[in-house]
């Protein structure tokens, strides 16, 4: 369930009209910004873009741009790109990531999203860099990074329901075979996790669990060092249970000395109308914290009152 | 018409690509039981002398000429059938009636990111499978990453690409072919190119290739005929297709070669059919029109030559 609160029929004209009137004069009324677009779904926003764009000639992307700066001008940029650009951006921000890309995004983004949504961030990515998500990706990682990331973000996966027993049991013992030659990196394992539809990949993560009595995932030790192991354990958390695993990234997030924003922000900003309702229940069973707490103590100012404002609070 | 006149085009009707339905009809339909048997014992390619005493069809023959009525049918469902069902349908049997690595090319590269986004949906609804899964599990040559990566692509389609990347790609595969590896296809940077590229950038690759070398870059491939044939679909079809009709019209090999005629003209019939009409006499110093009167019958060889004449009237 989603956490975003927002009103049946605002005015766009009326957003856009308190907006301008927050970049007036010195200084920024971030309050306002925050009371409106912190309460508007995709198409409301996108409705004010237009408003704004109508009566003054102006981007408003582009105003909060030069208006705002640091987490919050981020988590405002973010939030108010139409959702598959904002992706799109997400995931371009990720594959130039030094010192090497950030594979979290390019996983989650094509386990996650069903085939439709994910193609609609790809023509998206493509429409605004000129490039296919593709190829950036190849582009920027090798070996089997590249073969695993590649091998996710190409195919247009099956989505309907079938599944067949048969395959996911025959598929869960070569992956059992594999894991006992410690053959991680095989063909095999990128052939099921990329070109399976989710509901084959969990039936056949399901049975591995059933028949060798642990989940494949004990054996994918958190190795800091190979990045293509945390990017195959990635995507098989994300395929088995995405809240899980978003919930996994705030935890770490939140944790880590210096916290980590841009994940914090890439979450809460891509689920608030989606699911973060799940994740923060997630996250107060496993923490005994609740999510919004934890983030009162680990951000400040207007970013923090930003990302509690999409979290639910009125 | 003389008997030796009628024998010939009753040979014909029957040999070739169709059957020539109006002459065995006028023929065939007046002939008495004398007629028919002189026939047979004189036109050996298609009767043979049973120890038992009579002329006896020969299997083989029946079974081809089964396949050539058929011949005009299957056009017509192809031609009819929406593109994106026809493709996926095309995939299926290059994987499951093969594998025919050719074929999984062609329509992986010479469609539009679109129509090949399209095929690959009409696959889920007819077989329940992507067939990126599929190939990934069916095919288990050294060719399978780079077909899965084929037909997995999405390429940009816009105006822009880069200069200077186009250029180093260009040296990149210069050195890959000059090192000579044997499994080409595998090589990561050769699959990662021909895969993630989009075509106006590969042009790019293909031109600067040629300029810095001095040949060009599918020649080059010549050993490797997927690569060759992947670099020719992504920059330029025509020329393969063009190939493909060669064959395919000298009648070398087998039904494959000539289920080639019929895919050819009706996949490209509207899209550049033009353009292979004209390589194709290029290189063969005949026309396709010509040919196809030449080797093909009846209502079968009608329906094609009515799709090439609408190349014709394109602009």
């Amino acid at each position: 369930m989603a956490t975003l609160i927002f009103p049946e029929h605002p005015s766009p004209v009326a957003d856009a009209e308190a907006l301008k009137k927050a970049f007036q004069g010195w200084g920024t009324n971030e309050k306002a910004i925050i009371s409106i677009l912190g309460h508007r779904n995709a198409v409301q926003r996108k409705l004010i873009r237009k408003a704004y764009e109508d009566m003054y000639a102006e981007d408003l992307v582009k105003r909060l741009e030069s208006e705002l700066s640091g987490d919050f001008e981020k988590v405002i940029y973010r939030w108010i790109l139409d959702p598959e650009e904002r992706d799109a951006v997400l995931l371009n921000v990720a594959i130039k990531h030094k010192p090497s890309p950030d594979y979290r995004v390019i996983v989650e983004f094509s386990t996650i999203y069903n085939p439709e949504e994910f193609l609609a961030v790809k023509r998206a990515y493509q429409h605004r860099f000129k490039h296919s998500l593709e190829e950036d990706i190849a582009q920027h990682t090798t070996g089997d990074l590249r073969k695993l990331l590649v091998g996710l973000a190409s195919p247009y996966k099956y989505a309907g329901g079938e599944m067949d027993v048969k395959l996911a049991k025959s598929e869960a013992d070569k992956l059992q075979d594999l894991v006992k030659d410690k053959a991680l990196n095989h063909e095999e394992v990128i052939r099921i996790i990329t070109t399976r539809s989710n509901a084959q990949i969990v039936a056949a993560l399901n049975h591995y669990k059933d028949s060798h009595g642990t989940a494949i995932t004990k054996h994918l030790k958190d190795d800091p060092a190979n990045d293509y192991l945390a990017a195959l354990l990635t995507a098989i958390r994300s395929i088995n249970n995405p809240q899980k695993h978003y919930e996994k990234v705030l935890r770490i997030a939140l944790n880590k000395p210096g916290t980590d924003e841009d994940a914090i922000t890439r979450v809460i900003v891509t689920r608030a109308e989606k699911d973060l309702n799940d994740i923060k229940d997630i996250y107060y069973k496993r923490n005994s914290v609740a999510l919004d707490h934890a983030i009162s103590n680990e951000t400040s100012s207007h970013y923090k009152a930003f990302l509690l404002a999409l979290l639910g609070k009125d | 018409m003389a008997a030796a006149d009628e024998f010939g085009v009753l040979t014909k009707a029957f040999t070739g690509l169709g059957v020539d339905e109006k002459s065995l009809i006028s023929i065939l339909g007046k002939w008495h039981p004398e007629h028919k048997q002189s026939f047979r014992k004189t036109t050996r390619d298609i009767f043979i002398e049973d120890e038992r005493q009579f002329e006896r069809w020969d299997d083989r023959h029946v079974q081809k000429l089964q396949q050539e009525f058929l011949r005009f049918k299957d056009a017509v469902v192809l031609w009819t059938m929406h593109p994106w069902e026809r493709d996926a349908r095309l995939l299926w049997e290059a994987v499951y009636k093969g594998p025919k690595y050719g074929i999984l090319v062609e329509i992986a590269c010479t469609r539009s990111s679109e129509e090949l986004l399209g095929a690959r949906r009409a696959y889920h609804s007819l077989f329940e499978h992507s067939i990126e899964e599929d190939i990934a599990f069916h095919i288990h040559s050294f060719e399978k990453k780079l077909l899965v990566g084929l037909v997995s692509a999405y390429r940009y389609e816009g105006p822009k690409y880069g200069e200077e990347v186009a250029k180093s790609e260009a040296k990149i595969l210069k050195n890959v072919i000059k090192d000579g590896a044997k499994k080409l296809h595998e090589e990561e940077e050769i699959v990662r190119i021909l895969t993630t590229r989009s075509k106006l950038h590969l042009k790019a690759v293909f031109k600067h290739y040629k300029e810095t070398s001095g040949n060009y870059l599918d020649e080059d491939l010549g050993d490797h005929l997927i690569l060759k044939q992947t670099v020719q679909c992504l920059c330029k079809p025509e020329t393969y297709f063009t190939e493909v009709l060669d064959v395919s019209l000298k009648g070398i090999g087998h039904d494959f070669a000539k289920e080639a005629l019929t895919r050819v003209i009706v996949t490209r019939a509207d899209v550049d059919l033009k353009l292979i009409k004209e390589e194709y006499h290029h290189l063969s110093g005949f026309t396709l029109s010509h040919k196809i009167e030449e080797i093909a019958n009846g209502n079968f060889k009608d329906f094609l030559l009515t799709l090439i004449a609408r190349g014709d009237q394109e602009n």
